[in-house]
């Protein structure tokens, strides 16, 4: 198919006697929020970490755009189009939210060996983060320092950050993680207006946002995909029940 | 407005809120920069030549710790081996000065290389090779990080200390004179006011250097790489090259530190490559302020003023640095230049 933007095919990843990723394979489409949930342990992190790159697959291959990026560094992959945002902000904090949006159109632009001319008015580098910013509607924030900011807000730091990049596949990790109702609310609107450009791989715990925003979710399980299909699908599941959603008609 | 694409909103939020006015950091950078040049000029036509010789000292101390500063303060790198590029931009003054008085070639083979005591050309190889030697030392320590690097550093450094200390041909331990000190093209270099502000000329270039470097893109990448190298890599950008590049161009102002140190005292010994000095430019780096732009040159001037006034006194001065050390560390993080000047603020 020509609209997979990104792809696991078959990883394997095992930890001495835990198979942490057991045959994995899912794809990403254009357009599409997919959306990854299991239960704690269920190998959710490593999952991550091999589509990332900080974690090497024992076997299978992940491809972005047609391209394998297996083999690749995480900045690599960062350059070929994907953002990712992480389970707990990574942000520099002493900087202001502009700082940390602005390396990622920097990493785009050209090689960051330029060693003359200042960034603090270079418009090629200021333009496209600020532009990342109001698309998450934070640009009256930039120049106030990361650690100035409400929780919420450096979670939508980090999909700027992300989206700076110009990515083809978003990769956010728990993006709602420690959000009150009002601010997991509104990230779930900002996503969703999101995805027509880029494509989200969505890891989530809060389950009302991910049966909203997913247009397809795979229940991970002990390492392995149990069942994959649309909200609709899943929520009827027997396995995905038992596993995952509850054991309370037991 | 008729580019529709900077609205005069997007114009205000572009910038950051500067704060031109001349404020108490200007005036205390100002104070520090145009004592160091006035002070020893006029020591210098009152006829106190010692004066302006402890300036040049200050000088070049404090450029050492300019480099040295570049790769603690502003990359994270905390090098406990930067006496090795000082010692080697001052064997390189010392080994072409001999070879120079002598007539005779540093070598023969491949290619004949002569000695030199024009200092342009002296300045010239002590960059290269430093630059050199820490793009060798500086590949295989940033594969470490933490403690481990601080004991490569180290391991290097001790390394060619113990390499000068046994080498006969330019004086072993005892070290090697410089008979006269290597020239300039229409400047009289053994005029002492002269090479001090040959020496305050070199200061001042290598802060402008690293002021205008962390302004530009690769200042914020070796920035992120210090606050947070994961955010870098995520963005699209690998640390390690960036931090390579940043170890080598801070070796090379502490290695051009030490080649006209060797000039100001006639002489180059082991002592210069000894981990005692890696410590004292540390040391002064953080009395000063690490990161701080003015903090290598607050740091050298109160360093030396110690070691010279209470040095006259006791022996035991070191003991007062220690207290003075550990009230820096403990009431004033940011050095006597956040004392002095206030703390700074990023953007």
């Amino acid at each position: 198919m020509s609209d997979v933007v990104l792809s696991l095919h078959q990883l394997h990843k095992r930890f001495g006697a835990l198979q942490a990723t057991n045959d994995v394979s899912l794809e990403l489409h254009q357009g599409e929020i997919h959306a990854l949930i299991g239960p704690n342990g269920a190998g959710k992190s490593t999952l991550i970490g091999q589509i990332a790159g900080n974690i090497r697959p024992d076997e299978g291959s992940v491809f972005l755009a047609g391209t394998d990026i297996t083999r690749m560094s995480i900045a690599q992959r960062a350059r070929l189009g994907l953002g990712r945002s992480f389970q707990v902000s990574s942000l520099a904090e002493p900087l202001s939210v502009m700082r940390n949006v602005m390396m990622g159109v920097q990493a785009l632009q050209s090689h960051s060996f330029r060693f003359w001319k200042p960034v603090a008015r270079d418009k090629e580098l200021l333009e496209p983060a600020y532009e990342a910013l109001e698309r998450m509607q934070l640009s009256h924030r930039a120049w106030t320092p990361v650690s100035e900011l409400s929780h919420g807000e450096r979670r939508q730091v980090e999909v700027a950050c992300a989206l700076a990049l110009k990515p083809r596949a978003l990769l956010l990790d728990e993006p709602m993680a420690g959000l009150g109702p009002e601010g997991s609310a509104k990230l779930t609107e900002l996503l969703e207006a999101l995805k027509a450009e880029v494509p989200i791989l969505l890891i989530e715990h809060d389950m009302e946002a991910v049966f909203r925003l997913a247009d397809r979710i795979s229940v991970l399980v002990s390492g392995s995909v149990i069942a994959q299909g649309d909200s609709h699908a899943i929520k009827q599941d027997p396995r995905v029940r038992e596993a995952y959603l509850g054991n309370d008609d037991a | 407005m008729t580019n529709p694409t900077s609205s005069g909103v997007a114009e205000a939020s572009l910038a950051p809120s500067a704060d031109s006015h001349f404020s108490r950091k200007g005036l205390v950078q100002l104070t520090l920069l145009g004592l160091l040049l006035l002070l020893p000029v006029t020591a210098y036509f009152l006829g106190h030549i010692y004066y302006v010789n402890l300036a040049s000292r200050i000088t070049i101390i404090a450029m050492a710790a300019v480099g040295l500063n570049l790769a603690i303060g502003y990359g994270g790198m905390v090098s406990f081996g930067h006496a090795a590029y000082f010692g080697l931009g001052g064997y390189v003054a010392g080994i072409s000065a001999y070879h120079a008085f002598d007539f005779t070639p540093f070598m023969t083979w491949p290619f004949s290389v002569p000695g030199s005591d024009n200092l342009l050309v002296v300045w010239l190889a002590a960059a290269v090779l430093c630059g050199l030697l820490a793009l060798a030392i500086g590949a295989i320590s940033l594969r470490t990080t933490g403690v481990y690097f601080i004991m490569i550093t180290l391991a290097f450094a001790q390394m060619i200390y113990y390499f000068a200390n046994s080498w006969p041909t330019y004086g072993g331990e005892d070290g090697l004179p410089i008979y006269l000190r290597n020239g300039l093209p229409l400047v009289d270099t053994t005029n002492t006011l002269s090479y001090f502000l040959i020496c305050f000329a070199g200061l001042v270039l290598a802060m402008a250097i690293t002021s205008r470097l962390m302004k530009s893109r690769f200042g914020a990448a070796l920035t992120m790489a210090r606050l947070n190298d994961v955010r870098l890599a995520t963005a699209g950008i690998s640390p390690y090259p960036i931090r390579l590049i940043a170890f080598v161009i801070s070796a090379v102002i502490t290695g051009l530190a030490g080649a006209l140190y060797a000039d100001l005292n006639g002489f180059v010994s082991p002592t210069m490559l000894s981990w005692h000095f890696s410590g004292e430019l540390m040391v002064i780096v953080i009395l000063g302020g690490v990161g701080r732009l003015y903090g290598p040159l607050a740091g050298a001037i109160l360093f030396v003023m110690m070691e010279t006034l209470l040095g006259g006194i006791t022996q035991y001065w070191q003991l007062f640095l220690g207290l003075v050390l550990l009230g820096v560390v403990l009431f004033a993080k940011h050095g006597v230049m956040g004392w002095l000047a206030g703390r700074e603020r990023n953007e």
